[in-house]
């Protein structure tokens, strides 16, 4: 439940995403998916649409759309390829090539880092438009350019479309399942995820209604491009739609336009009509089945993923479901079942991974050495402080063992051994201060205890010597 | 007039040059072409250079090709790189392609030399070649007669004798009905047995290019050049080229044909008619038997064609917008300069069936028209599913009439698409079918009698075809008039 | 089976046409909607068939998972092509005012 809007309202919120695919050339030709360089530099005949030309099917689109279906919990099943009709000059042939009737993934679901799961209801393949430029004095906005300039370098790029269910109440959850769903596209190597760049984009479907109500109309919201403006851009919208129906107004279902200047959503130039797109399937492609074998395979490769991560960690390292969010999202997680399976206490390596460790570099610590900090912290070798400290010169220089940095450090870990032996030798030394606490006076432990510290530059741990001193009396 | 394959033979021997047998083609074209307006365009200079490559490599010892020096003419809307490629059509005028369809890369492989592009109706569209947007072109054999459409120049380029072979393509009927009006032989390939690639789209599930010939041996040397699996498009079949000349003497001998009751109705002349009856004595003569078969969802295969074509058609000419090539109107903003373009680029039929398959596929009508004509297809399919069980080839007239005069049925769209009541349902089975001149009407003009066969099965097609050469009758009349 | 819709009028052509991004005057748009009306009433002959259960067909010959592999093809040089476009500028393709966002 939101805290944005007042009492006894709610808002509802489906998404959008279109992924770009991480393959070498277009999804229906051979030029280059990924490129930098001058405009129209990217071509060919089926980019540009040109008379006689044809589309054929990628087929590393295809593997990467069931991998990320998989990973999104979906059935992966037989799908047609759809043209969508509309008119664009960033759209060569009037038609985009997409799946309508027939995706290749359908009802599937993604678990939020708190548990909470959001139903998808598809994840297709189709094909990227090219890029508009408008010019003239408006600053590039369309309502006051002369004229516009188009580049076909990105048309025809592979994208996976994925629809979720409008199972999202707040702009929070919209957030976290974005970058969920990022993580799991990374994961699995679909994509690189990245919405400043435009390799993620996403579009949200809000509405509001008051608790117990039937669905608000929905408005659709495009232009955001991090994951804070999705953030404002949903919590502006409900409250708008909010404001709207309770001035006696009704909300019109239309898209429109965040505005993160302004922090404002915009109507864009209304049409009459909604667009007709006129699907109908694909005649110059044919249908794609991959069966049984493919998907299995693509299933076996998969790798672990994040909600797998997590679970694993609450399993293994007794972590708390925030806890292991965390820790999973920078990726430590492995780092900690290291530490785990040497003997390491969870508990500690998870609060260690949690709370010390933001740094990108912690990814590249060495597990062994990490193991054997958290069970020096947990011997009682290291104080909780001069662990961190220890971790933190870990971070700088991976190769760097904790017991050579605690020794540099001064932070000696001493052996347990040593200190016995120590402590033996100073008995054995001071026979008649050790009569006197033998016969019970407890203050002398204080003398061996300074005895110890001088002998040891102060690194001792004095509640081991003490320990070992009760000990010895018996 | 030699054939391509004895023209072929010479030419690889070293006893013909190619280049000569260009001059004559080329004397040909430039003799009757003003009146006859096959071509849209002559290449005479592409023309030379690729005969001059073939006597190279002939004196050089190696081998040009099946085709070696065989002038061939091309339908204009198979691309030619470099070369105009109009689709008879204002809105591409002037547009030079970046590349050759794959057809015309195979011809060119084999050694055959390209003459020029041929006149069509616009984008395929017409059983007449009356809407080029560049003016009609005239039956040779009768010129104030139509030629047939939509690859009427192409039928006549072969008619006329300017070149022994020439490419068409066949949606509804348009390689075999122009056949049958200029007497030549037309062939309609299996759907998927030629490449697309590079054919200017007009119904994408019903489109095939096909050979002209005026025998069927050289329309089999052509098709199998042309012929095999292209992973450039996704529709083409696995199969390599098949070998259609080796059997063509096997004759029918033992072979069942069935008479297409739904294709021998009232709208088929008498003298049509005769002529087809003629052919299946023929064929009953060389030993096939001959029986009336049924093919009941082919009546309505007009009704079912005129609703999926034009569907198609209106995505595959969204992309003429005038944006990145062709014709543009300009205007003060994008969607008036489609809007400009479109309307003066385009002619009327193409307008109509625009709008035909826009509506066809608009929401709310989808269902009734575009849903249905589709489910209609699936028992087109099946009806001659079943009747191939029966028999092993088919026989029916490829046109309802010999050709007709200009401006006889322009005026009523109803009236033209009847043409292609025979043509239609082997489009839309994707079975292959070809047209063989078999004698002429009671006005001395050539009859063409189609045979269809199922899928993948052009060899028996083609055995059918050889015999009804053989057997075709000298000029005069079917009806009233006894054997020839 | 769907039930046939009636009979097209001139408001169905007029919006068509705009849909198709063609420009028809008043004598073409009674023209065409005569002729267009024609030709789907004949199509409603389809109605007397019994299509139940009967799959549509998409494609003639049963096909299916053709895939091309994962590796570049040289494309198109854009001299070439920009040579060919109506209005090029700086590289691209120039077009008048676009007026709205895609669809």
């Amino acid at each position: 439940m939101s805290e944005v809007l007042p009492d006894g309202w709610e808002m509802v919120i489906g998404l959008e995403v279109h992924a770009e695919l991480l393959t070498e050339t277009k999804l229906f030709s051979g030029s280059p998916a990924h490129f930098g360089g001058e405009p129209n530099t990217n071509i060919d005949p089926v980019t540009l649409g040109l008379p006689g030309a044809l589309p054929v099917l990628n087929r590393q689109a295809v593997e990467l759309a069931i991998r990320a279906g998989l990973a999104l919990n979906c059935t992966v099943q037989r799908s047609v390829f759809a043209r969508k009709n509309y008119f664009y000059p960033d759209m060569p042939k009037g038609y985009q090539i997409s799946q309508y009737e027939l995706p290749i993934n359908v009802d599937g679901w993604l678990e939020l880092p708190d548990g909470r799961r959001v139903g998808i209801e598809r994840a297709h393949l189709e094909e990227d438009t090219g890029k508009s430029t408008h010019m003239g004095s408006g600053g590039g906005r369309i309502h006051d350019a002369e004229y516009s300039l188009v580049d076909f370098n990105r048309a025809g790029v592979p994208l996976l479309e994925i629809v979720s269910r409008p199972d999202m109440g707040s702009s929070e959850d919209a957030k976290d399942y974005v970058a969920e769903l990022r993580s799991i596209l990374v994961a699995v190597g679909a994509s690189d995820g990245k919405m400043e760049e435009g390799s993620l984009r996403v579009d949200a479907n809000v509405s509001v209604r008051r608790v117990g109500d039937e669905l608000g109309t929905r408005c659709e919201i495009k232009n955001v491009n991090s994951l804070r403006s999705l953030g404002r851009a949903i919590d502006y919208e409900a409250q708008r739609q909010v404001d709207l129906i309770e001035a006696g107004e009704r909300v019109v279902q239309e898209t429109r336009h965040w505005n993160d200047d302004t922090g404002r959503t915009q109507t864009l130039r209304s049409k009459e009509e909604a667009t007709d797109y006129r699907y109908f399937p694909e005649p110059d492609l044919v249908e794609v089945d991959p069966g049984p074998t493919w998907i299995e395979a693509v299933r076996a490769a998969l790798p672990p993923l994040p909600a797998a991560r997590r679970h694993r960690l609450v399993d293994e390292a007794g972590a708390s479901t925030r806890s292991a969010a965390v820790v999973v999202e920078r990726g430590l997680d492995e780092l900690v079942l290291a530490a785990v399976a040497a003997g390491a206490e969870g508990a500690r390596a998870v609060t260690r991974a949690e709370h010390d460790l933001a740094d990108d570099r912690a990814r590249a610590l060495d597990p062994a050495h990490f193991a054997k900090l958290i069970r020096m912290e947990g011997a009682g070798q290291l104080t909780a402080t001069q662990a961190k400290a220890v971790l933190a010169e870990m971070v700088e220089d991976p190769s760097r063992s904790p017991a050579d940095i605690a020794a540099a450090k001064g932070f000696e870990a001493m052996d347990h051994g040593e200190l016995e032996q120590l402590v033996d030798g100073l008995i054995a030394a001071h026979p008649e201060d050790w009569t006197k606490y033998c016969a019970g006076e407890d203050k002398v432990a204080g003398f061996f205890t300074g005895q110890v510290m001088k002998a040891t530059q102060g690194k001792a741990d004095g509640k081991a010597v003490n320990a070992l001193l009760r000990a010895r009396r018996g | 007039m030699t054939s391509a394959a004895d023209t072929a033979r010479a030419v690889r021997a070293g006893e013909r040059r190619a280049t000569d047998v260009l001059d004559e083609a080329l004397a040909a074209i430039e003799a009757r072409d003003a009146e006859l307006h096959a071509f849209n365009l002559v290449t005479a200079d592409a023309a030379r250079a690729a005969a001059e490559a073939v006597d190279r490599a002939v004196a050089a010892g190696n081998d040009p090709g099946p085709l070696a020096g065989v002038p061939v003419a091309l339908k204009d809307n198979l691309c030619t790189r470099g070369i105009p490629t109009t689709c008879s059509s204002r809105i591409l005028d002037g547009w030079r392609p970046p590349y050759d369809a794959t057809v015309v890369a195979r011809l060119a492989a084999a050694g055959a030399v390209a003459v020029g592009k041929t006149n069509l109706d616009e984008f395929a569209m017409g059983s007449s070649t009356e809407n080029s947007a560049f003016g009609p072109t005239r039956n040779p054999l009768d010129p104030t007669k139509v030629p047939g459409g939509s690859s009427g120049g192409s039928a006549a380029a072969v008619a006329a004798g300017y070149v022994p072979l020439s490419l068409g393509s066949d949606t509804g009927g348009s390689i075999r009905q122009p056949a049958a009006l200029c007497g030549v032989v037309g062939v309609k390939p299996t759907y998927g047995r030629v490449s697309r690639l590079g054919l200017v789209a007009f119904a994408s599930s019903l489109d095939q290019i096909g050979p002209f010939a005026r025998t069927v041996e050289d329309a089999a040397l052509l098709l199998e050049v042309i012929s095999g699996h292209d992973p450039g498009d996704s529709t083409s079949i696995p199969e390599s080229a098949p070998a259609l000349r080796q059997h063509l003497a096997d004759g029918v001998a033992g072979l069942r044909v069935g008479l297409v009751r739904e294709f021998l109705g009232d709208g088929i002349a008498p003298d049509v008619r005769a002529r087809v009856h003629q052919a299946a004595e023929a064929l009953a003569a060389a030993g096939a038997s001959v029986t009336e078969v049924s093919v009941p969802a082919a009546a309505y295969g007009l009704s079912a064609y005129y609703v999926i074509a034009p569907a198609e058609a209106s995505s595959n000419l969204a992309r003429y917008d005038g944006v990145r090539f062709g014709l543009r109107v300009d205007a003060s903003t994008t969607p008036e300069m489609y809007e400009l373009t479109r309307t003066q680029g385009f002619g009327d039929e193409v307008k109509r069936r625009i709008m035909l398959g826009t509506y066809a596929l608009s929401a709310g009508y989808y269902d009734a028209y575009y849903g249905t004509a589709q489910r209609v297809r699936t028992l087109i399919l099946r009806d001659f599913e079943a009747a191939y069980r029966e028999v092993d080839l088919l026989l029916s007239p490829t046109s309802p009439t010999t050709a007709f005069a200009f401006g006889d049925k322009t005026a009523d769209p109803m009236a033209m698409y009847m043409n292609d009541v025979c043509t239609i349902p082997s489009n839309l089975s994707g079975h292959p079918a070809v047209s063989v001149p078999f004698g002429v009407g009671d006005d001395g003009m050539p009859v063409g009698v189609q045979v269809l066969a199922p899928a993948l099965d052009e060899v028996t097609m083609f055995r059918a075809a050889a015999v009804l050469e053989a057997a075709a009758p000298a000029a005069g009349p079917a009806s009233g008039g006894g054997a020839g | 089976m769907p039930a046939m819709p009636e009979r097209l009028t001139r408001d169905d052509v007029a919006q068509v046409a705009r849909l198709a991004r063609l420009r028809l005057d008043d004598t073409e748009l009674d023209r065409f909607t005569a002729q267009l009306a024609d030709i789907l009433a004949h199509a409603t002959d389809m109605a007397a068939l019994d299509l139940a259960g009967v799959a549509p067909t998409a494609h003639p010959y049963p096909l299916g998972n053709v895939l091309r592999d994962d590796a570049v093809v040289a494309g198109l040089e854009r001299d070439e092509v920009l040579a060919a476009a109506p209005v090029a500028e700086s590289g691209q393709f120039r077009v008048p005012p676009v007026i709205g966002e895609a669809p």
